[in-house]
């Protein structure tokens, strides 16, 4: 089971905010985060690993990306 | 090119980038461009303005190239790296509003982030206030981005409408291509040109062209965003962005002495004044604007290029901010501030402020299809 950030259509700093603000309180678990542009994908990314999550799948999802990051 | 995309991805992409724009830009002051202006987004938005009317300063007014090359630059990058898409409609019209404002800050420090640091790497010390201003107003906008503050979601849209701004930079090359300056003409077909001060000072065409179609490239690319340096490295603790600054300001630094161009100093700087409050002050309205809007004037080239249409409209707000700008006498000269300028950067905080406060939505009611953060996902 995991956390769900939509993301898509909103701009930086906007999906980084939302991810941290998800993995505020969690000490380990699973977040997907859907993004729309490649932007978003590479902050998104790095801002997770920077805070020690991992990058566990990240797909193509529509016109976006669908990424899940694990801790 | 795959290649080529995830290293201008990386920490080193963006180190070359900025390094890139720190040496062209002073190239482009050598070449013609005026002082410590080798690059200034709002400066020259504001000359193409002066070029089609919008004001009547008779000494800023020129269909600068660079600003077309940012942009088609981007839309180039943006079809390459396969990244062009067409967006809009996340609050156009407060995209507008900032702009204006933004522009209008900027003109009363004269100069935008890229030019507060080139001026800066120039040895004007008037841009070490306006930097202090640019990281303060920026600082006021991650406040309210902590507090919810979003100007909601873009929606997916027809290419045309991402083509539009671009359409609009090929529509003015064209005329300045028609059109050339003519020696000794304030006038050549629709263009306005100035016969003195720094809008008749300017690059060969082609030169300031490619500059800018190079440079758009890259930072489409790179991200490339003065204004998200500093919100990253406040908000999130990033340094990345910060990195790519940075390396312009060391770059151009480098190259002003090879060139000859550093002259450290407060008094007497090329297109510059040395009234610290309000150099301050304009810069401070500028770096919340560009806060509010997600990008600095640069970034809403390169983010217009690759189909968002909210920051093709952000742009335009400039433009028109330039306009009112000068024609309203808010824009500062080398003597000092306008004569409305003062009253323009307060009302402009005001504004930004009300902008701020009043776009705040509670957590959860801007999601879509799934409730953020609530939804358990199979």
């Amino acid at each position: 089971m995991s956390r769900v950030v939509d993301a898509r259509g909103l701009s930086c700093p906007q999906p980084v905010l939302m991810t941290l603000n998800e993995m505020k309180g969690m000490s380990e678990g699973e977040i997907v985060i859907f993004v729309d542009t490649d932007t978003s994908k590479e902050n998104v990314s790095r801002a997770a690993t920077s805070k020690g999550w991992e990058i566990n799948d990240l797909q193509p999802d529509g016109l976006g990306y669908r990424i899940t990051i694990a801790k | 090119m795959r290649m080529v995309k995830n290293y201008l991805a990386t920490r080193w992409g963006i180190i070359s980038v900025g390094a890139g724009i720190g040496i062209l830009a002073p190239l482009l002051q050598k070449w013609g461009n005026p002082g410590n202006m080798g690059i200034c987004v709002a400066c020259f938005e504001r000359d193409i303005a002066g070029a089609i009317g919008l004001h009547r300063a008779a000494v800023v007014q020129y269909m600068r190239p660079e600003i077309i090359g940012f942009v088609l630059g981007s839309v180039v990058a943006a079809y390459v790296f396969k990244e062009f898409r067409s967006r809009a409609g996340s609050a156009p019209i407060v995209r507008f509003v900032l702009g204006a404002f933004a522009m209008i800050g900027a003109l009363v420090f004269l100069g935008c982030p890229w030019r507060a640091m080139l001026r800066l790497a120039a040895g004007d010390g008037n841009a070490i206030v306006g930097l202090l201003g640019l990281v303060v107003g920026i600082w006021i906008g991650t406040l309210f981005l902590k507090n919810g503050y979003n100007l909601g979601r873009t929606t997916e849209t027809y290419p045309a409408v991402g083509w539009l701004l671009p359409l609009l930079m090929l529509g003015f090359l064209t005329l300045r291509v028609v059109y050339p300056p003519l020696q000794g003409e304030a006038k050549s077909g629709v263009l306005f040109y100035s016969l003195k001060g720094p809008g008749a000072m300017y690059a060969p065409l082609l030169l300031s062209l490619f500059v800018g179609l190079g440079i758009g490239f890259l930072a489409q690319r790179s991200r490339f965003c003065t204004m998200g340096a500093f919100r990253d490295l406040l908000l999130f603790g990033q340094i990345h962005l910060l990195s790519g600054v940075i390396a312009l300001i060391i770059a151009a630094f480098i190259t002003n002495l090879i060139l000859g161009q550093f002259h450290p100093g407060f008094v007497k700087q090329p297109v510059a004044h040395t009234m610290a409050l309000w150099n301050f002050s304009g810069m401070a309205l500028a770096g919340l604007a560009f806060a509010l809007a997600g990008g600095c004037p640069g970034r809403q080239l390169f983010l217009a290029g690759e189909g968002d249409g909210d920051a093709a409209v952000f742009v335009l707000g400039m433009i028109v901010g330039a306009g009112f700008a000068h024609n309203f006498g808010l824009a500062s000269s080398p003597k000092g501030v306008g004569s409305h300028g003062i009253a323009a950067v307060i009302i402009g905080l005001a504004v930004c402020l009300f902008i701020g406060f009043a776009m705040r939505q509670r957590k959860g009611a801007y999601t879509r299809g799934v409730e953020e953060g609530q939804t358990e996902a199979a």
